[in-house]
């Protein structure tokens, strides 16, 4: 079976388009890490300190009845979000809350208990986390990011020539962008696992656009008459097919997570979703036009000079 | 069979029943009993996410620790120049590295000057200088000296906590070091982790303290040798708690470094638990002296600056055997005796971190993590045996591979399996099968140009081989950037998603290729179901 016949399409002639798409994209997540910068955005508490619980309540709850008890109890600042299935409730107090680390969780606790009584509940899980590690972990990230883009562009800079390597790199980075991009959108949080997520994007997402490069170069070494937009469009349009197959699976694999994975990862696997999307998206949208346009570029100065 | 096939084919072989014979373990309940010593006996373990549990991270107060090394040297100043008839003024810590010596004459200080520099190799000794008409000098702890007490604290305190948690009894707890002064204690499975926290948390430092009757508590101002501390008590009938405040001797005559047992025990007359406590050689001396010089005073029993209770010396105390009542539960009585018996901590602890997850959230997860596992393979089966149909199903074997020496090779690492972590197994599902749709692809291109299925099949994997290679080696980078900087559940994403990128590597390059020669190398085959 195949998905495609022989494709002709002129993807590297829809670079302005694209690149209009992918620049508002990338802007939107740029805008996004500086909000993580500043500290306004969506923060899971792994990153901001804080506290968060999950609590299975015997009966509904009403979100606005859960914060009065909270109030009452002397918890003022407080993030109420209800999970569908089981009468579930999530429970998110940030840092600068007036109740001390280590006893907000008990002070929960004790709220629900006066407040709601006659709804028993059971802790499914707390998390207390204080400041320090909050920002020990967030350094951390960073330098664990700025470590594996680092060693990717050398990877690609030793096994491509130097105009490849920038597109892909540009197009790995344009991945991450645009998972961050998602995320301030739908005012997601942002937590341990989102940059997991987008690091093991950043890693797969470059599978699509090696496998695109490889096909280039060979067409490029076999045929060195044709216009370079030619050779460009011809590959992309020989391995599309498999640019589409390959993150199909993957893309079967993460909705699978996101559906049935349960709520502790579904945002981990929609992180998962939209990247892998991007990704396929950018190998061929914007990796290629990329080297097109340094290549040209490359190849005017050069007749410029004869 | 064609040649270089055997060797392949015997190597999956091998490698499918070391998988199962390392999971075996894992899968079976219980190992039987001529599972020998040689056997492995590793198992995939569930992180805390997954089974439930108490996940802490403790900061130790490292200079806590020091300042309290300071305060005995201080103490230990003060008996020794008492016993050479040295007369002082004060001597005491000030700030945070050093103890200050303050004399009311030349020639004493001449003496003591002398006295620090044989005692106290190790310090810093500063010159005599003038403090308001008094002779004063500095006596300072070094850099390194405090840095090697803070890291001995850690030590210690590491210790002492797994002293606790092995005396609470929970099964394989682990307790470790993380950084300068992070200690990390994991509980699995614990049922009860307000209790177990207050448990590691607590400093326990007990010390035995003169009450000072002469002075009143309410005056607001205490001198400078003495303190004010509280007497807690909980009504257990209404739950509300009662402070006594009390003016008692800063010194503490006995402390409980010098203790050798703790029990619980029931008062027979109240039927009220109290803890019996057993003094060393050294303590028990102490204890006999003290009570005998102050029969008829008030001596205060005090853990962590809390007055436990303050009974009236009725006679003197031989024999070494004391005991601590205030009203206690049998809990709150057992926990202070494991608290005791372990010994005090080096420095107080404080909690930065506490993740506790419920059994039944970690159940949970499990059933759901699998079911998303089960409807990734399923969908990504179909998938290939529709799209590739034969060779789909070649790929569907791979894959299927894939999982199985991921699972053996987690066992055998006795790796701990978190939810992401299956997550990363669901996602390597997807992934494995990548390789296999390159080469696939690669080979049809081939067949187009009219080679024999042989020709294209090696064609295939020969030009696919490279691509393969850089995608797998981008993965890889990744997921070791992430098991270096992750912590808990994101380092078992790491760990299964660089161990499944290595062995897809072998499966998809070797176990594919060799299901395919074993059909097509007599080069009879003359359509290729792809």
């Amino acid at each position: 079976m195949e998905l495609l016949g022989k494709t002709n399409i002129d993807f590297i002639g829809k670079r302005n388009i694209a690149f209009a798409i992918s620049i508002v994209i990338s802007i939107v997540g740029i805008i996004g890490i500086i909000q993580i910068a500043r500290g306004a955005a969506n923060m899971g508490i792994d990153f901001s300190g804080g506290t968060s619980m999950q609590l299975k309540f015997s009966k509904p709850v009403a979100i606005a009845d859960a914060r009065v008890a909270l109030h009452k109890g002397g918890i003022a600042k407080v993030d109420l979000q209800e999970i569908r299935d089981g009468n579930k409730l999530l429970v998110k107090i940030d840092r600068n809350t007036t109740v001390a680390l280590g006893k907000s969780a008990d002070a929960v606790q004790e709220a629900f208990k006066k407040g709601l009584s006659g709804n028993d509940f059971v802790v499914e899980s707390s998390t207390e986390i204080g400041p320090s590690i909050g920002d020990k972990l967030r350094k951390d990230t960073l330098v664990a990011v700025a470590i594996s883009m680092l060693g990717i562009i050398l990877y690609i800079a030793w096994r491509f020539d130097f105009k490849f390597g920038i597109g892909a790199t540009l197009a790995t980075m344009h991945d991450c962008l645009a998972m961050f991009a998602a995320f301030l959108v739908l005012d997601k949080e942002i937590n341990l696992l989102f940059i997991t997520a987008v690091l093991t994007i950043a890693g797969y997402s470059l599978t699509d656009t090696v496998v695109v490069f490889d096909r280039i170069r060979e067409n490029l070494h076999k045929n060195l008459k044709g216009s370079l937009h030619n050779i460009f469009n011809n590959s992309i349009n020989e391995v599309l097919s498999r640019t589409i197959v390959t993150s199909l699976t993957v893309f079967l694999a993460a909705a699978s997570l996101f559906f049935f994975g349960g709520e502790v990862i579904h945002d981990f696997a929609f992180a998962l979703l939209v990247g892998v999307l991007v990704g396929t998206y950018s190998s061929v949208f914007v990796a290629s036009p990329i080297v097109v346009l340094l290549e040209n570029r490359a190849l005017a100065k050069q007749s410029e000079k004869a | 069979m064609p040649k270089g096939t055997g060797w392949r084919i015997a190597l999956i072989g091998i490698f499918v029943l070391l998988s199962f014979l390392y999971l075996t373990p894992t899968l079976a309940g219980k190992l039987p009993a001529w599972w020998g010593k040689l056997l492995p006996k590793d198992k995939i373990h569930l992180g805390l996410d997954l089974q439930g549990g108490t996940h802490l991270v403790l900061e130790v107060d490292t200079q806590k620790a020091v300042e309290g090394s300071l305060d005995i040297v201080a103490t230990d100043l003060e008996d020794t120049l008492n016993s050479k008839s040295l007369r002082f003024k004060r001597i005491n810590r000030t700030g945070s590295d050093k103890v200050t010596v303050v004399l009311y004459e030349k020639g004493t200080a001449e003496a003591v000057q002398k006295l620090l520099k044989d005692k106290y190799p190790g310090y810093e000794q500063s010159p005599v200088y003038d403090e308001g008409g008094f002779m004063a000098l500095n006596l300072r702890v070094d850099e390194k000296a405090a840095q090697d007490r803070k890291d001995k604290a850690v030590q210690q305190a590491l210790e002492t906590i797994r002293n606790r948690i092995d005396q609470f009894g929970v099964s394989e707890p682990i307790i470790q070091r993380e950084g300068i002064n992070h200690i990390v204690v994991q509980l699995p499975g614990i049922k009860d982790p307000q209790r177990a926290i207050e448990l590691i948390g607590k400093t326990a430092r007990l010390e035995f303290k003169m009450v000072r009757e002469d002075i009143s508590p309410s005056m607001g101002v205490v001198p400078e040798d003495a303190e004010l501390l509280k007497e807690k008590t909980v009504d257990q009938v209404t739950g509300s708690v009662n402070e006594v405040p009390m003016v008692v001797q800063r010194k503490s005559m006995i402390t409980g470094d010098l203790l050798t047992d703790a029990q619980v025990r029931i008062d027979s007359q109240f039927n009220q638990p109290y803890v019996a406590i057993e003094f060393n050689a050294l303590g028990a001396k102490l204890f006999d002296q003290v009570t005998a010089a102050n029969v008829g005073k008030r001596f205060a029993i005090v853990l962590d600056n809390n007055i436990y209770s303050a009974p009236v010396i009725r006679e003197r105390i031989s024999g070494g055997s004391a005991q601590i009542s205030g009203n206690f539960t049998e809990k709150t009585a057992a926990d202070l005796a494991i608290v005791l018996r372990a010994g005090a901590l080096p420095a107080p602890v404080k909690i930065i971190q506490n993740v506790t997850v419920g059994p039944s959230l970690g159940q949970d997860s499990i059933n759901k993590g699998l079911m998303a596992g089960l409807i990734g393979v399923v969908l990504v089966v179909l998938f290939m045996a529709v799209y590739y149909k034969l060779s789909g199903m070649v790929a569907n074997l791979g894959m299927v591979l894939n999982v199985v020496y991921l699972m053996g090779a987690l066992a055998a690492l006795g790796a701990t399996l978190t939810l992401p972590g299956i997550a990363a197994i669901v996602l390597l599902i997807g992934m494995s099968v990548d390789s296999n749709v390159i080469i696939f692809e690669r080979i049809r291109e081939e067949l187009k140009l009219g080679k024999s299925p042989k020709a294209a099949l090696d064609a295939g994997y020969d030009k696919a081989f490279l691509t393969i290679m850089d995608s797998h080696i981008t993965t890889l980078i990744t997921a070791a950037v992430l098991f270096q900087f992750g912590t808990g559940p994101v380092k078992g994403f790491a760990v299964s998603l660089s161990l499944g990128v290595i062995i897809n590597l072998f499966t998809s390059l070797i176990g594919t290729k060799v299901t395919f020669d074993l059909f097509l190398h007599r080069g009879t085959v003359k359509k290729m179901s792809i």
